[in-house]
């Protein structure tokens, strides 16, 4: 019985993979063996698509998700981890009220604020500007970021907490010393959420930047409007892409179902 | 059990008292940048969102700005791709959450069984989700869709089918679809497997013993724990789903009728400088995610309260 439902998980795996393992064999194809049917499987390796894609000017707009993502998770940490604290270990009154809003922020989609956003952005002079998406970045990963790293900062046990200071240890000492290392696997978890959804994020960046500011995958939209054949080339594009966010997924696949839950799965 | 759950409650645990050394403003200070950051940059566009959805204003003809009372609203509910649009939405919505969150569970009752590999076919599964989705967006379109030489109609080729659909053009929402259940079936997969796995097991020990059979067990014990789950799942995923943009503006364009209303603000917005009826569907958008919304937060806080501390 076991190995029906073995043969079966695998299957399942395999066709949900597919298509993955079919975009990374065809982003080794060249052009023409890309673009045939019945599909050639066995066709000779090549790398001309990587090359393709690096020499087309595919440096700039990774090098803006880069800074954009790193940048907005940075960001992002700094504010979400004291507004934690001050909702979990040394709770203000009312906190719970304040979680909620927090995440009621983020069930508002964010196509209702594209039009605002975009005449401040006009008026301010900042339209193509990845330091104006950074910030845009931030407030979409704010909400997510307080609650998760609410969730794990209310684990640190108040006792411990309590016992520290009775030893007279000062704030700071607190939390270097007792409430960091609880709360790091929590801070990476809380990172790797928001820099997927900031490297992700297509309608901002699309709307608010153009040639300067441009992210990868506003480049990648604007990549099969050649014409002739791009099969590979596209392949190679969303591989290179895809790449930070499946390694970082991949190692931590604990944490982003953490993350993902919003932090109500441990 | 009521009682149970109250005292592990967390929303219900009185803080600790504050001590008279400790001031209220010193407990908010830490809480301040973020939330008026997040005021700042979230809700003040809405209130502007608001604003516009009442005024008359196209980009291309600026000296004709001025109020409009609820004609953007009225222009929204009587323009048929505008209504269209709203059904999209919740078309595309439901069917991705219902049938992601249903292949979702089948593959996480599996990937709760033993069987050798078990960790690299979790790892199989989890890829689609990992795929930027604006990329995968284009391979769905380009390398498996396309009806000359796409993956799809090469394997119907192979296996001597002469069928050769045009897979986008004969069922362009049923398309998009498919491309997002691929997407976030690893998603659903993920949070109800977490769900499988807190599950306590000795009661299950104890109806296998007194001879209850695979089907009750799922039925009374397995199901009725993984609830919240696929609540939480459910809500999760329309939050995201309802929102999104990526799959509809690379796989279709919008064409074919499968503009859902991000696409149509976007476009409204972007090609005809309609601004007043974009924020008007802006405005329609947020009344229906505030709907489902509300569902959600109640979801989540239900969970949260039956969080084991």
């Amino acid at each position: 019985m076991s190995r029906i439902w073995g043969v079966l998980a695998w299957f399942a795996g395999i066709v949900f993979f597919a298509p993955v393992a079919w975009m990374f064999l065809t982003s080794l194809h060249s052009e023409s063996d890309a673009a045939t049917n019945p599909p050639s499987i066995a066709a000779p390796l090549t790398l001309d698509g990587y090359s393709e894609f690096f020499d087309g000017g595919a440096w700039p707009p990774l090098l803006n998700s880069f800074s954009a993502s790193i940048g907005s998770t940075i960001i992002v940490l700094l504010l979400a981890i004291p507004a934690a604290y001050a909702l979990s270990i040394k709770p203000v009154e009312k906190w719970t009220d304040v979680l909620f809003f927090f995440l009621s922020t983020k069930m508002m989609p964010v196509v209702a604020a594209l039009l605002p956003i975009y005449l401040i952005a006009q008026f301010a002079g900042m339209l193509d500007n990845i330091s104006f998406l950074t910030l845009l970045y931030c407030s979409m990963n704010l909400p997510i970021a307080v609650w998760l790293m609410r969730s794990f900062l209310s684990e640190v046990p108040r006792e411990i907490l309590e016992a520290a200071s009775i030893d007279g240890a000062g704030l700071i000492t607190i939390v270097r010393r007792v409430v960091a290392p609880i709360a790091m696997p929590g801070i990476a978890a809380t990172a790797l959420i928001c820099f997927i959804f900031s490297w992700n994020e297509l309608l901002f960046a699309r709307v608010l930047t153009g040639v300067v500011a441009g992210t990868a995958p506003v480049y990648l939209t604007g990549f099969v409007t050649s014409q002739g054949l791009f099969l590979a080339k596209v392949c190679a594009a969303a591989v290179v892409v895809s790449l930070p966010v499946l390694i970082a997924g991949f190692a931590a696949q604990d944490k982003l179902v953490q993350g993902l839950s919003l932090g109500a799965v441990k | 059990m009521a009682v149970l759950t109250r005292e592990r409650s967390v929303v219900d645990r009185p803080p600790p008292a504050p001590r008279k050394s400790y001031p209220k403003w010193a407990r908010r200070a830490p809480l301040l940048p973020a939330l008026i950051f997040l005021i700042v940059v979230t809700q003040l566009p809405f209130v502007a969102t608001l604003v516009i959805s009442f005024m008359k204003w196209n980009s291309l003809d600026p000296t004709s700005r001025g109020f409009a009372g609820f004609d953007n609203y009225v222009n929204v509910f009587t323009d048929p791709d505008l209504r269209s649009s709203i059904v999209n939405t919740i078309v595309l919505t439901a069917s991705v959450v219902l049938i992601s969150l249903v292949l979702g569970l089948g593959l996480a009752l599996l990937l709760d069984k033993k069987f050798a590999g078990r960790g690299l076919v979790r790892t199989m599964l989890i890829a689609p989700f990992l795929v930027v989705p604006v990329a995968a967006a284009l391979i769905w379109k380009h390398v498996l869709y396309n009806p000359e030489y796409g993956l799809f109609n090469g394997i119907l080729n192979w296996l001597g089918f002469s069928a050769q659909p045009d897979w986008i053009s004969s069922m362009p929402m049923s398309a998009v679809v498919l491309s997002l259940v691929w997407q976030w079936t690893p998603f659903m997969m993920l949070i109800l497997l977490a769900g499988l796995q807190s599950k306590p097991v000795e009661p299950v020990e104890a109806a296998r013993i007194d001879g209850a059979s695979p089907f009750q067990v799922f039925r009374y014990l397995t199901f009725p724990h993984l609830r919240q789950y696929l609540e939480l799942g459910a809500l999760l995923g329309s939050i995201y789903i309802v929102q999104n943009f990526d799959a509809v503006f690379t796989i279709t364009s919008g064409g074919l009728g499968t503009a859902n209303l991000p696409y149509m603000i976007y476009q409204t917005f972007y090609q005809a400088h309609e601004y007043g009826e974009a924020s008007a569907a802006g405005v329609i958008v947020v009344a229906g995610s505030i709907l489902i919304a509300t569902f959600a937060l109640r979801v989540v806080s239900s969970l949260f309260k039956e969080e084991a501390r």
